[in-house]
């Protein structure tokens, strides 16, 4: 007798859930060299003294958003469309919560 | 329990086969579908690595960064302040911090020039993988740059930062203070901003508090205040999220519409017909229910299994895109492998549930004709 | 046996173009026996069908089913009375007593014969090898099992017509329903029809047609010809008897 289509959809099913679960156990155990890894990057930020991501290096509120001027609302301000479509990503500095 | 179950089996199969007749619409449907759920899986996948680095990595950000302001717009802060701030209780060390940008006109990039802490000698300088690749130099090598004297300042090159550090670095540039001086006319006596170490993490808002009190034209920055900058362009809500979002819930709509819509006449005639031959509401419903879950569970797991080999594995061709703007520098980095059950479940309530039900309003109210209406067309 | 008692439908109740198809039928269907309901059209024959075969619920009167299965009955009672049951229930006894023919066989396009034939069996929680293997030995009865895979809108007509008792006839029912079911086919295959069901009549099934067509009514083998008219029962009398 051939294989029932609800089986086959069953297992192929079962069989993705199953990938999906494996990935998500495999990013929360512990992982010695991805702990090594932030030892390193957290060091050189420390000793560079730097306070941004390095994404976008095309204007200076979209390089370092932390350092910009949030109450500066022309040509500086992040919403500034002359950088789209990062510029738009790119809202101001947030208080601290 | 065994009958229950070979029930549902059995109605699976009719689901499965009456998709199967359809095969070009479904097709279609599946298509557009797992590429809805692929483009929010690659959005919420990739904001949240970011998301997570910048957490990470700027938790060894400076606790408290004082810029001075002039007219309103950041100017550079005496460092004669510095003096000032260290005699307020509470603060452990005060240190000025010079870095500007670099604007290399040959390759239209812009570096971040900075002295760390632990400057290079002078005449030497440690660069960002970006540049080195932009710029094709190694270490050892000679890189001219122009001061703001138009004097050409040749420095060589040191070392070369990690390719792993590319997200903080690729387009740094790091110098001794005589040559940021000298490569700027930077005056003496001033630097950018001050970084500040508070003794007690808990005091860090009061201090930022009297050191505005002190020097009423200066700003402090908080280092959570920096990471609540990328917490918030990487949440939900936030810029990116929304922007791509957006798009993908307008497809969403539009298909789960179409199918609100109703059910076509040939599927109105076959649940006659079961309802006929004695199938129940509830069974005309199971068969429903099979089939939108069998289509929406196939896209959600294509779509995700799919987005997780973008971002993870490729990384994110279609959103690096769109993260580069027009930026000659751009870092080249690989997010670590990581997902977790709480995106899967939000992607899961945002995409699968909501097409389940869209079908099923139409079917519930198909289902519950009467049986005798099969008896009479 | 099934009995009808002072059965009414009204269409449109209490709106302006409320129409009685049913209007007071009494009437006693014999057990194990070919019952026809002939009358001109529009006269309420298949609606009198679906009532009987639990399709729909009258406006008023009863309908009492004896002699079923005993799972439904409560243990002393003999006849069910089905005008009162709820919905869930109904289905139930339609699926299980009941199988129907139609007039354009409605058969599910798009679907073997074989799995046409076997749907009103899957939502019985049966095994579908159970269940096929069923269907197959009806096929073959009905000298269709050739055809088993192929798509059912690649059948004669002859061979859907044979597919579709098949498949009234899967969950075993008592009673056999059928509305017009030769009104689309020549004679040899409405003959062919008739003789089916008389070996069904044979194993003890009752069934019950509504047609106006002779080769139905003054077939030998019919037992009864009920005369439906303007929703009521005319004279009846009985069939040719062998
Ligand atoms: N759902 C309905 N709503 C309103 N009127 C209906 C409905 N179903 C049937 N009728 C009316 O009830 C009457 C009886 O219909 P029925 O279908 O039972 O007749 P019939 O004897 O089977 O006719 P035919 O031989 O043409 O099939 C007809 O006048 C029909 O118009
Ligand atoms: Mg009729």
């Amino acid at each position: 007798m051939p294989l029932r289509r609800a089986d086959i959809f069953g297992v192929l099913t079962a069989s993705g859930l199953l990938l999906l679960l494996a990935l998500v156990l495999r990013g929360s155990g512990p992982d010695p060299a991805e702990a090594d890894r932030l030892t390193r990057l957290q060091r050189l930020v420390t000793e560079a003294q730097l306070t941004d991501l390095a994404l976008l290096t095309e204007a200076r509120y979209t390089r370092h958003p932390t350092q910009a001027d949030h109450f500066a609302p022309f040509q500086d301000h992040p919403l500034a469309l002359d950088h789209f479509p990062s510029g738009m990503f790119w809202s101001p500095r947030r208080p601290a919560p | 329990m065994t009958g229950w179950c070979e029930r549902q089996r059995n109605i699976l199969d009719v689901a499965l086969a009456s998709l199967r007749r359809r095969r070009g619409k479904n097709l279609s449907l599946l298509v557009v579908y797992s590429l809805t759920v692929f483009l929010g899986a690659s959005v919420m996948f990739y904001s949240a690595g970011l998301k997570r680095e910048a957490r990470l990595l700027l938790s060894a950000a400076p606790e408290l960064v004082v810029q001075r302001l002039s007219a309103g717009r950041h100017d550079l802060i005496p460092v004669a302040y510095a003096e000032g701030i260290r005699t307020i209780r509470g603060v452990g060390t005060v240190a000025p911090r010079l870095w500007g940008y670099y604007y290399d006109a040959v390759y239209g990039a812009n570096y971040t020039v900075q002295v760390p802490t632990l400057p290079p000698p002078a005449g030497e300088i440690v660069i960002g993988p970006g540049i080195a690749r932009l710029r094709k130099v190694a270490a050892g090598d000679l890189l001219p740059f122009l001061s703001y004297r138009r004097e050409d300042l040749l420095l060589q090159v040191r070392e070369i930062l990690p390719a792993e550090s590319e997200l903080v670095s690729t387009d740094l540039l790091l110098l001794a203070e005589a040559d940021f001086r000298a490569l700027f006319s930077f005056p003496s006596g001033v630097a950018t901003d001050l970084t500040v170490t508070v003794r007690n993490p808990q005091e860090v808002a009061t201090v930022a508090r009297k050191i505005v009190e002190r020097f009423p034209d200066t700003r402090p920055i908080l280092r959570e205040e920096m990471q609540a900058t990328y917490a918030a362009v990487f949440d939900w809500r936030g810029g990116l999220l929304l922007v791509l979002f957006g798009v993908v819930l307008l497809a969403f709509i539009i298909f789960a519409w179409d199918k609100a819509a109703g059910l076509s006449a040939e599927e109105r005639r076959e649940i006659g017909i079961l309802k006929g031959i004695g199938w129940e509401t509830g069974d005309i419903l199971t068969l429903k229910f099979w089939e939108g879950t069998s289509i929406s569970l196939t896209a959600f797991l294509l779509g995700t299994l799919l987005a997780y080999v973008h971002v993870f594995l490729l990384q994110a061709p279609l959103l690096a895109a769109t993260l580069k703007g027009w930026a000659v520098l751009y870092p080249d980095f690989r997010l670590v492998s990581r997902i977790d059950a709480f995106q899967l479940t939000v992607l899961f309530v945002l995409t699968v549930i909501p097409y389940t039900v869209a079908t099923l309003v139409p079917s519930w109210r198909a289902a519950t004709i009467d049986p005798d209406s099969v008896m009479r067309d | 046996m099934i009995r009808l008692v002072e059965v009414r439908k009204i269409f449109n109740a209490g709106r302006p173009n409320a129409h009685a198809a049913l209007d007071g039928v009494t009437l006693t269907i014999r057990r194990s026996a070919v019952t026809v309901l002939k009358g001109p059209s529009g006269s309420g024959k298949t609606t009198l069908l679906s009532l009987i075969g639990c399709m729909a619920r009258p406006t008023s009167g009863r309908i009492h089913l004896h002699g079923l299965d005993t799972d439904w009955l409560a243990p002393g009672e003999e006849s069910l009375e089905i005008t009162s049951l709820p919905e869930r229930f109904l289905t139930g006894i339609r699926r299980r007593a009941f199988g129907f023919v139609f007039q354009q066989f409605h058969l599910v396009r798009g679907l073997s014969a074989l799995d046409n034939v076997m749907l009103p069996a899957l939502p019985t929680g049966a095994s579908r090898a159970a269940i096929a293997a069923r269907g197959m030995a009806l096929l073959e009865r009905f000298r269709v099992a050739g055809r088993a895979g192929n798509l059912v809108e690649h059948l004669s007509g002859g061979e859907a017509q044979r597919v579709a008792i098949a498949r009234a006839l899967i969950n075993d029912p008592a009673v056999i329903i059928a509305d017009e079911p030769t009104a689309h086919l020549d004679s040899r295959l409405s003959a062919e029809f008739m003789e089916i069901i008389a070996t069904l009549r044979s194993e003890g099934r009752t069934v019950v047609i509504a047609s106006h067509d002779p080769l139905v009514y003054a077939a030998p083998g019919v037992d009864a010809v009920v005369v439906v008219r303007d929703g009521r029962i005319g004279e009846s009398g009985s069939g040719r008897t062998p």
